[in-house]
């Protein structure tokens, strides 16, 4: 493995380790995800169109990442460790991508729960469902993730967090609602990619100034 | 080693340092002193590219992975052991035989005892030789310590003495007590 | 502020004042009035002009910000925050102006077919933000920053979000209302010329007054620090 791979992939098993031993977060996001479906169906009135429901699937998701997301940065934290991954002679991007990769695993665990109880509360899935969440959930893991160091910088993270990130993925909303709805997925899901693309390589590069002076 | 002409740094309307002048050779051992708030700190995380001067100008020709970092806190996870804490440094270091180097330096701070319980649950003063385990782990060039001895018993405070007796690194050693360092340090600088 | 900066502010201020009241003079007694939307289409001259003009504001806040990182200077810090400060008023107008059009047009003060809308609607909230962030992060290099990622987010959003919009639109929302905007008759786009310089021209007038103003600010903060 290079020295980069290797790097990353010590910082997503470090997150990882650090998620079950602790077991803050992930259990939160799916009692939440499942508490928002619940919610939602007696949000909508009886009757409601399958497209309604799909687009309050896409809301459980948005929110279920920022709960997650709220707490990216949390164990760096404390004791300022932040600093010490700072201090290390690695690549600052491989901090990113190693939070991303934690915050993706999370949030497609979240799903793993929250996809199937969609299907048994409202409607079954269809496969272009499917593949629209995946393909969201790096967009949304890569922005969120930056946005959270943002944030973490902040006086008022908790606050600023969701108001950054919102504005941010209303397109991951547009181009999901229309994948799961519209008769013709694929341009939706090509937006979906071109969206992971993009912001992926600009929070790849940027990283570096989120965490230094 | 280490150069600053007209150092300030200011945190919005607050001056914490203002127009400092320093040079640290290479091996030197240089005690900086002075009282609550005279940016002591801040001297050292500005050395270690942690923040940015506001002005002048600052040298450090040491590279990132060769600088030994202790600072306020203690730069550790919680939730990790002792030894996985160092195992994540060791990794990101790239240091070959990570495990053996930190076991020994475990040892070395009287913490091998301890090595599999979580950071979190460690005392104050654990919790600094736990932090100092880090800062020496990659047999760093240059030492930049923030009141290294804070937090550490006797026993503690001896190790460590011994520990920076024995290494040849340069080092910028902030302190309330130069006392305890005076026959290692080459110089002494007082902020105001 | 020196005096070259005063002239040249002196001078932007009357050239805006010149193109813009040209630029309305001839959209309303010029320009034919529009076949099909009749005398409402004037707002055009004024609603589009105004929208073009928050875009670039965004884009020079954009590349200041992009400079900031580059060079560490940081003056570009002020400079991208200004810039995006002007950006958000003039997506405020363009919100404004944009309703009342829809009003006119549609009878509705907002539909989300009318995409220019539904666009500022996302920047507006995405730039309020911008300022949260600002007030929310102590200032210093860590603030210079981040505002600056963040403000080059804004210009990936842009077109990220009008791609967006566009295909929501024709799929989603069925209807679709254009304006006329490509194919205008040569008095119209004239006149729409002379508007879009005034605008801009507005536009760079408050971006040196306000950016003057905070370099003063600033200065009076650090007087008062070396006094204290």
């Amino acid at each position: 493995m290079s020295g980069y791979a290797a790097d990353v992939a010590a910082l997503a098993r470090k997150d990882l380790l650090l998620e079950l031993r602790s077991r803050d977060t992930l259990p939160a996001m799916l009692l939440f995800v499942v508490s928002a479906l619940t919610v939602f169906r007696f949000a909508l009135p009886a009757g409601s169109s399958a497209r309604a429901e799909t687009g309050l699937l896409w809301i459980a998701i948005v929110f279920t990442a920022l709960l997650g997301l709220g707490r990216a940065f949390a164990a760096e934290r404390e004791e300022g460790a932040l600093d010490g991954l700072v201090l290390a002679p690695c690549d600052r991007s491989a901090i990113w991508l190693g939070k991303t990769i934690g915050v993706t695993a999370f949030l497609v665990l979240a799903e793993l729960v929250a996809l199937p109880a969609f299907a048994l509360f409202f409607h079954p899935l269809s496969w272009e469902l499917v593949v629209a969440v995946a393909l969201a959930d790096v967009g949304i893991a890569a922005i969120g993730t930056l946005l959270a160091a943002l944030a973490a910088a902040s006086r008022a993270r908790e606050l600023l967090l969701p108001l950054m990130f919102l504005p941010l993925v209303v397109p991951v909303v547009i181009g999901g609602v229309g994948a799961s709805v519209a008769v013709n997925p694929a341009s939706f899901l090509g937006f979906l990619g071109l969206y992971d693309a993009v912001f992926v390589i600009l929070c790849w590069a940027s990283f570096e100034y989120v965490v230094t002076e | 080693m280490i150069r600053a002409q007209s150092l300030s740094k200011r945190f919005g309307d607050k001056r914490v340092l203002d127009g400092l002048d320093l040079a640290v050779p290479r091996g030197g051992f240089v005690l900086v002193t002075g009282p609550n708030g005279s940016g002591k700190t801040t001297l050292l995380r500005l050395c270690a590219g942690l923040a940015a001067p506001t002005d002048g100008e600052l040298e450090v020709d040491t590279p990132r992975g060769a600088i030994g970092f202790l600072g306020h806190e203690p730069l550790l996870y919680r939730e990790l052991t002792a030894l996985e804490n160092l195992d994540l440094y060791g990794r990101l270091y790239r240091l070959p035989e990570r495990r053996e180097r930190s076991g020994a330096m475990l040892e070395r701070f009287g913490l091998w005892r301890a090595r599999n319980e979580r950071a979190g649950t460690f005392s104050r003063g654990m919790m600094q030789r736990l932090a100092l385990c880090r800062t020496f782990l990659h047999e760093p060039d240059l030492l930049l310590l923030d009141e290294p001895f804070d937090g550490l018993d006797a026993e503690g405070a001896e190790l460590l003495h011994a520990e920076l007796v024995e290494r040849t690194a340069t080092a910028l050693v902030a302190t309330h007590d130069p006392e305890a360092l005076a026959r290692r340090a080459t110089a002494r600088i007082a902020l105001a | 502020m020196s005096t070259w900066s005063r002239n040249r502010n002196a001078a932007l201020a009357i050239a805006a004042t010149g193109l813009l009241v040209g630029g309305l003079a001839l959209a309303f007694f010029w320009a034919p009035e529009d076949a099909n939307q009749g005398f409402s289409q004037k707002i055009f001259y004024i609603h589009v002009p105004i929208a073009l003009t928050a875009y670039a504001c965004f884009a020079a806040g954009a590349w200041k910000a992009l400079r900031l990182l580059w060079t560490r200077e940081r003056r570009y810090d002020l400079e991208s925050y200004t810039a995006i400060h002007m950006g958000v008023i003039f997506g405020l107008l363009t919100l404004v102006t944009g309703s009342i059009w829809a009003k006119v047009s549609w009878g509705q003060w907002w539909t989300w077919g009318e995409r220019q809308l539904v666009l500022f609607l996302i920047l507006f909230l995405f730039y309020s933000s911008y300022f949260m962030l600002r007030y929310s992060t102590d200032p210093g290099p860590r603030r210079e920053r981040n505002s600056a990622v963040y403000a080059l987010f804004g210009v990936v959003l842009i077109p990220v979000s009008f791609l967006a919009v566009r295909i929501a639109g024709t799929i989603l929302h069925p209807t679709i209302f254009t304006h006329n905007g490509a194919n205008l008759p040569g008095t119209m786009l004239v006149s729409f010329c002379v508007s879009l310089a005034g605008m801009l021209t507005l536009a760079a007038t408050l971006y040196h007054v306000e950016l003057a103003g905070k370099r003063i600010d600033a200065s009076l903060r650090e007087l008062r620090e070396l006094l204290a």
